[in-house]
């Protein structure tokens, strides 16, 4: 039961790009294809279960173990980092057609707050190993859902006749904050 | 360019914020009020001048193969600080922002003046530059927070100005986006104009 709250509470009330604001970046940027997010969705999913794991343990065995949790971010985004260029490398050996797919999109992954937001929230919730993993994968749902919902908002934007200053990016705005609107409405159902 | 072209390019020209969209998860996440703005523009202003100036120092040192990682490392060293020293002495204001200091770590704005202009330019202009950066996201974030404060609650910087609340959807979530479109397309307006 508590890890059902937690996947709905990730995925749909205090969804990660709508409630949270963490990740917007790639939100706004990349989300012009509904294909590209679909892609980007899976290289965040990927790097921030791996994330949360490591850093999971890393602060449970050495920050808290040894008393220096104040070097929590520097240890996190350094983790990150090589991380992200480990998931390149291996996934290039391993799998060159899930490279093909994510290959753009996995360097970008360094500087997504999601990543490194949804870690330190795994810490500060006080989550076991179990709870964080499921912490970690149902906030990367809702960081896809959210994404490709907006792309697909996004590809029929570009055809509708809106006044030349609003074009582009502050339309994209206003149209997540409808959409933010909505995602609103599933608030209280935990 | 002069030093006061440098500073200067941050406010509206190639504003982080309303021209260039780095750093748009704090910029989203704190503006609830504007004093939240002023303080995450001046945190991150204090660790894109100290991380400028580092970079610019050790610019010659660092290997050209490990400089992003390096570079990391010292934000984040300037981030730690910022983070214990706000904890000591602004705790309500630590509070607020909340989750949002430690990811200044990767606001794209630092790393981003790291690598474009710091890397390669003198340590006296690499000052400038983060300083105009950084204080033109101050005001960003400023005027942000204080049009959703005042569409929200009905103050600014705390002072309130009617009786009861305001139209509460600005102070949250959605409010952020919708705010920010419109801001952009104003400030689009102006530097078309001057232009």
């Amino acid at each position: 039961m508590e890890y059902i709250i937690i996947i709905i509470s990730a995925i749909f009330v205090n969804n990660i790009l709508l409630a949270q604001f963490l990740g917007v970046c790639p939100f706004i940027g990349v989300s012009s294809k509904v294909e590209t997010s679909i892609g980007m969705a899976g290289a965040v999913t990927f790097v921030m279960v791996i994330a949360t794991i490591v850093t999971y343990l890393l602060q449970k065995y050495v920050l808290d173990a040894f008393g220096i949790a104040f070097m929590q971010t520097i240890t996190f985004i350094l983790v990150i980092a090589s991380l992200v260029q480990l998931v390149e490398i291996i996934l290039k050996k391993v799998s060159p057609a899930l490279y093909q797919a994510l290959g753009i999109f996995l360097p970008l992954i360094t500087t997504n707050c999601a990543v490194l937001g949804v870690a330190i929230l795994a810490v500060q919730k006080d989550y076991n190993l179990l709870g964080s993993v499921v912490f970690a994968i149902s906030n990367a749902i809702g960081f896809g859902l959210a994404l490709v919902i907006f792309a697909g908002l996004r590809e029929h934007l570009d055809m509708v006749n809106i006044p030349k200053g609003m074009k582009g990016v502050p339309i994209a705005f206003i149209v997540a904050g409808l959409l933010a609107l909505a995602f609103m409405g599933f608030a209280g159902i935990v | 360019m002069s030093q006061w072209k440098n500073f200067s390019k941050g406010f509206f020209k190639e504003n982080a914020v309303f021209v260039l969209f780095l750093g748009l998860c704090p910029t989203l996440g704190v503006t609830t009020s504007a004093m939240n703005g002023l303080g995450m523009g001046l945190a991150t202003t204090f660790v894109l001048v100290m991380s400028n100036l580092v970079v610019s120092i050790v610019k010659s040192q660092i290997p050209d193969k490990v400089r992003i990682p390096s570079f990391i490392v010292i934000i984040a060293s300037f981030v730690t600080m910022v983070e214990l020293v706000m904890q000591a002495y602004v705790p309500a204001l630590f509070d607020q922002l909340g989750l949002f200091i430690p990811l200044i770590v990767v606001n794209c704005i630092v790393l981003g003046r790291a690598e474009a202009f710091a890397s390669k330019n003198t340590v006296f202009s690499s000052i400038i530059d983060g300083l105009g950066m950084g204080l033109g996201f101050a005001m960003a974030l400023t005027i942000l927070g204080g049009v959703r404060e005042i569409l929200g609650s009905g103050s600014i910087f705390g002072f309130k100005f009617i009786h009861g609340d305001g139209m509460l959807v600005f102070v949250l979530a959605p409010g952020a986006f919708i705010v920010l479109g419109y801001l952009i397309v104003l400030i689009n307006k102006i530097n078309k104009k001057t232009a």
